[in-house]
Order: C-alpha cells, then structure tokens, then sequence
C-alpha cells in the first residue's frame, strides 16, 4: 500500500513538472499564440495534441469500466467516440482551417449574424463546462485513491497546475503540453493491459487476444448475475443504442474544445492529416480499452467468484476506502457482483475504479499502478486545458469585446483571456468536488447538447449558401432546448422527478434527435426568409479550395 | 445534407472549375460516408445479432465490428479522404505547399 503511494507521488510530481517546465518554455505573449498557437503546430504533433484533448477522464478511467459491466452495449462510447472523427475530417476541419480565425462562434458569427455568435458562445460555456466538471472530478478520484488525499483537496491540486500553465501559455503551451500528457497516458493504458493479455492469453496483443477469453466470460458473467457479455441489446434497446452512437459521432464532431483544435495547423492540408493523426492516437487507446474491459472483468470476476466475504483479494480494501467497491454486509460468500448499488448484490463495484484498479486486479508491481495514477491525472488534465480554453476565448472573444469593448489593444485582450480562464477554473473546482451525476454520464450531456447546437449550423453554414442567420438562430435554439428539456425531464437533477424514457430514448441519446429537430428547423426558416448577403455567399464559397489556383489548365 | 447549388451564380473569372472541384469533392463524401454508416451502423447496430451468429477468432462477428472492426475503418476512411483530397488539389492547382512560393502565401480569413 505505502509503496503503491510513494511510486505514485513519483510519477504525479515528475510528470506535473515536465508539463510546467513545457509550458513555461511555450508561454505565449500575443493573442494568436494565446487562441490558436499562432497556426503554427506540425501535423502530427497537433494530432497528439487532439488525442490528449479529446481523451478525457471518461475515456481513461470510466470506458473500460463502463464496457465491462455494458458488454457490447458499450459500444455506443467506442463507435461513437471515434466515428465522429470521420465526419470532422471530412465535414468541418479543412473547411474552418481555411476560413482561419480564433473560435467557433466567431466562425458561425460571420457566417450567419453576431445573434448566432453570442447563442454559440454561450452553447459554448454551457458545453465546456458540463464536461469540465467530470475531469476536475476524475481528477480528484485519482488523488484520493493513490495519494489517501481528500476528493477535495486532489481536485484543488490539479486545479493549481491546470492554472499555471493554461493562464500563462494558452493554446501554445497547452497543445505542447498535451503532447507530453498523451505520450504520459498512452503508456500509461498500454504498459498493464499488454501485461495483462500477455499472463491471460499468452499473446501480447489485447486487441487480438481478449477474443479468445470471451467465452469464459459469457458463462461467469451469468453465473455471477449478470448478461451474457457479448449479447446486444441487454441494457438498452437497439433504437436506443443507434441514438446514443450517433448523439456522441455527431457531439464529437460538434464540440468546440476539438474543433478550435484544426485552427492551429498550418494549412488546410495539414488539418486533413491532423485528423487522421488524431484518430490514430485515439485508436490506440480505444481498440485497447474493451479488450482492458474484458480481461479485468474477467480476473475480478475469477477472483471474487464463490469467495467467503473476509477472505477477498487485497485490493477490495483498498478501494472499499473510497467507497467505490462495497461489499453486502449481510453476504458469506460472493455469489453475485455488480456495478449497480441498488442491485443488491453481494459485491458492488463502481465503474470509473476498473482502469485504475486493473493493474491491481491483476497482481502487477507498485511501479506500474502509479504509472496508471500519473496517466489518469494527464487525461484529467490535459481536457480540462483545452475546455478551459474554449470558456475564456468564448467569454473573453466572443461576448466581453463583442459587447463591451470593442476597442481594445492586443495586451488587455490577452489579459482578459486570463482573467476568464482563471475564473473559469475556480468555478470548476467548485463544480468539480461537486458534481451532478457520474463522471461518464455527466460526460454524455456535454455531447448531446454539442450535437444538438454546433453541428448542425457549421455544416449547413460550410455546404448550403442558402442557410441564413434566421434559420441557423431558430434551428440552434429549438434544437437545443429540446435536447434540455427532455436531459430535465427524464433526469433526476436540480430536484426535478425522473419521468420514464419516450419511445426508450435515453438522455444521452435524444442529443441525435435534437441535431435533426436543429437542421429541419434550420431548413425551414431558412427557405422561409430571405437568402443571405451575397458577401457571405463569396466567404462560403472560399472556404470551400484550400489555396489560390496556381495553374489555370485550360477551362 | 449536401447540397451541390447548381443554381448558384456562377463566381467571376473563369472559375468554372470550382463546380467541377466541388462536384468531385461531395462524390467523395458520400461514399465515404456511406461506408461509415455502413460498418458502424449497419454491422455494428441494426445486424448485429444476425452476424453474432458467425464467431472468428472467439470474436462474435457484429460484436467485433462494435467494438474493434469500425474503428479501424474509420481510421482508414481519413486516410483515404486524405490521399485522395492531396490528388484531387495537385489536378485542379490548389495544393497547399509547405515553403510558400508565389500565389500560396496567401493568409487565412481572407473573407
């Protein structure tokens, strides 16, 4: 236990350094440094710096845990996670690179009116924020399990360095950083679960290798109480299950904190590439995390299976500290386990401890398990930079010297893009030791509402000229507070009553159905009133060639 | 979605080539899109079950398209969006160079 605490604080206080000694070296002193890191990040570089962005707390610490228990219903977070990239690439990113300024809403903003610019930029703050809170959260879980700190405390911690280099650097310093934190949390993934495949299967490739325990699987899983791990459908109907994929594909493709990302490349070429290279990072973690789903399952499950209660592995203790792993008082022996507390069952595990207690699980050294620590923080963190970026450049850029200083000189622009950032951090760690619901869940929100704002305006703004500022406003607010209202109505938060699921679609799913409700909304009006300035129709129409034609070929 | 605006006007100069870019570039999509659909939807969704029924490697097959297979494709359909957009820019001349020489040194946010 104290040599699992004392690798861990190696790890955290090495890796936090390494991210201060990066950011202290890129800190930026003009506003297109602090924005988008003056256009000027390598393609490959920018896609780590995407995968760190994009892969958050959920993705490390929640995935593969929320695999395990969904079995094959988890791949609502697996497809739709990574097939939003698809149509990032090939919907928005080059088309946003080439038009070249600093945020989303400033693009929507010239494309549509300065109306559709403050709707985006408070969609904008509301999206981040919601998702910032699961990583100052995820953040704080890792602290107090690893280091016995308060949830409190960790989270505060996290913030101060999140400070430091986010408010001094900005994009610069953050996209290097993220760098850093993807090498640190890829390692991190990869180092156990190749370990793992490698004592379970003999063959250290887990993407291969977790086919050939799935049987074994399925037959304890039920034995245990639970679905038949590969069996679709078993948590949520199909109609669900297509929702909530393609709520997240199109949320993915919405949310500001990735798309912003594309705009610190050189050329629109280079964006393209930066897609793939960012897919690329990504997949490694994400064709690993069910087969870490798998095994872990597997190994907890083998090793609780039929066990007298006071005779349990180690790390049932250790994580029972933290209140995320209980065991029924009132049980001898393990018959049953499950992540669902009200299930009753004679052992409940939380999801969001799989990833972080695997190495655990699996007996592997101290060293390892506070390499997994120092993993979970970079993904914490390095999403959260990049949220936090999006929050001060939307209230600093698109609403304060909108509204009111229209004048201002680059240094009190910079100024204030800190000021914002710093505020927007206290909040968080406010929210943060806080939160609404679980980690993924609150994570899941986020997505549907990016999905049903953003998306649909940036692509009708990049492939339909006729799409004017009226229809992209109306379609944006419809499509949102539909998605709102229903999240309120079938949640239950800020005390409002749960009411069951509409035709079985779940909250995290009615994001898909809000972006459709956005662009026949957007549609309609559009064609209702009158087409847009012939201006806009020529900036469309540019963004639409990456460069000045060189050589007129006969036409 | 997509909309090819044949009935837009025509842009100044002799820029007729830009329809036939822009044509080029949407037929790309498409497809592509349609593959994307197809293995993560399609396979990984809506037939699912009937695929299960053919297990490979330990792997039922729609599970595996879930959970491993359409995240390879994805990878690959970038890719090939990638190459293809980087012919398609050298044919119609307006591939990006990284050294800017001559007409290329244009800035973004030109509008």
């Amino acid at each position: 236990m104290s040599d699992i605490q004392i690798w861990t604080t190696i790890f955290i206080v090495v890796t936090f350094g390494i991210y201060m000694t990066i950011a202290w070296r890129s800190r930026v002193k003009e506003t297109e440094g602090f924005y988008v890191a003056g256009h000027g990040v390598p393609t490959i570089a920018n896609g780590a710096a995407i995968g760190a962005d994009w892969m958050s707390a959920a993705s490390f610490i929640s995935m593969a845990g929320l695999i395990a228990f969904l079995g094959y219903d988890g791949s609502v977070y697996l497809m739709g996670w990574t097939g939003g990239f698809v149509l990032l690439a090939l919907l928005i990113a080059p088309y946003l690179r080439k038009w070249g300024k600093y945020t989303v809403p400033e693009f929507v903003g010239d494309r549509y009116s300065e109306l559709v610019r403050t709707i985006s930029a408070v969609a904008a703050v509301i999206v981040s924020f919601t998702y910032v809170v699961g990583q100052m959260n995820g953040g704080g879980i890792v602290f107090s399990r690893f280091l016995n700190i308060d949830i409190a405390y960790g989270v505060m911690i996290a913030a101060v360095v999140i400070f430091v280099y986010a408010v001094l650097g900005g994009m610069k310093s953050i996209t290097y950083t993220q760098v850093a934190q993807y090498t640190v949390l890829i390692i991190a993934y990869l180092i156990p679960a190749v370990a793992v495949a490698q004592t379970m299967t003999g063959l250290p490739i887990p993407q291969v290798s977790f086919g050939q325990i799935l049987d074994e699987l399925n037959v304890l899983s039920t034995e245990l109480g639970m679905q038949v791990f590969t069996d679709p459908f078993t948590s949520r109907p199909m109609v669900d299950i297509f929702l909530v994929t393609m709520a997240l594909m199109i949320g993915t493709a919405g949310l500001p904190h990735v798309i912003i990302r594309f705009y610190t490349t050189k050329t629109v070429r280079g964006s393209r590439y930066s897609a793939f290279w960012a897919l690329f990072f990504i997949a490694l973690l994400y064709t690993t995390a069910p087969a870490v789903g798998a095994f872990t399952k597997l190994n907890l499950l083998q090793g609780v299976n039929g066990t007298a209660t006071d005779n349990l592995p180690a790390w049932v203790n250790n994580w029972a500290q933290t209140g995320l792993v209980s065991v029924n008082q009132n049980a001898d022996v393990v018959n049953s386990v499950s992540n669902d507390p009200a299930a009753g069952a004679d052992l409940t595990v939380n999801n969001d401890i799989l990833v972080l207690a695997s190495p655990e699980i699996a007996g592997l050294p101290a060293p390892i398990i506070g390499l997994v620590a120092a993993g979970g923080m970079a993904a914490a963190m390095s999403t959260a930079a990049g949220l936090l970026l999006v929050i001060s450049s939307s209230v600093s850029h698109d609403i304060y010297f909108r509204y009111v200083r229209q004048t201002a000189g680059d240094q009190e622009r910079l100024l204030v893009g800190r000021i914002a950032m710093a505020a927007a951090i206290l909040v968080a760690v406010i929210a943060g030791i806080n939160p609404p619901a679980f980690v993924a869940q609150v994570v899941a929100f986020a997505f549907g509402m990016a999905a049903a704002s953003f998306f649909p305006a940036i692509v009708l703004g990049i492939f339909w000229k006729r799409c004017n500022a009226i229809g992209a406003a109306a379609g944006m607010i419809v499509g949102l507070s539909f998605t709102i209202v229903y999240m309120l109505y079938t949640l239950e938060v800020f005390g409002l009553a749960a009411h069951d699921y509409i035709l079985g679609v779940s909250p995290e799913g009615i994001g898909a159905v809000g972006a459709l409700v956005n662009a026949v909304v957007a549609v309609v009006v559009s064609l209702m009133t009158p087409p847009p300035a012939r201006h806009v129709s020529e900036m469309v129409e540019s963004i639409r060639y990456p460069a000045p034609r060189r050589v007129p070929s006969g036409d | 979605m997509a909309d090819t605006e044949d009935n837009s006007p025509e842009p100044p100069g002799g820029n007729g080539w830009r329809r036939e870019y822009w044509k080029k570039n949407l037929r790309l999509m498409v497809v592509l899109l349609a593959v994307w659909f197809a293995v993560s939807f399609g396979a990984g969704v809506l037939f699912v079950e009937q695929l299960n029924q053919i297990a490979i490697a330990g792997f039922p097959l729609g599970f595996w398209f879930a959970q491993q297979g359409s995240i390879y494709v994805f990878l690959l359909l970038i890719l090939v969006y990638c190459l293809y957009m980087d012919r398609l820019d050298k044919e119609f001349g307006v591939y990006e160079y990284d050294e800017p020489t001559g007409g290329t040194a244009e800035k973004g946010g030109e509008s």
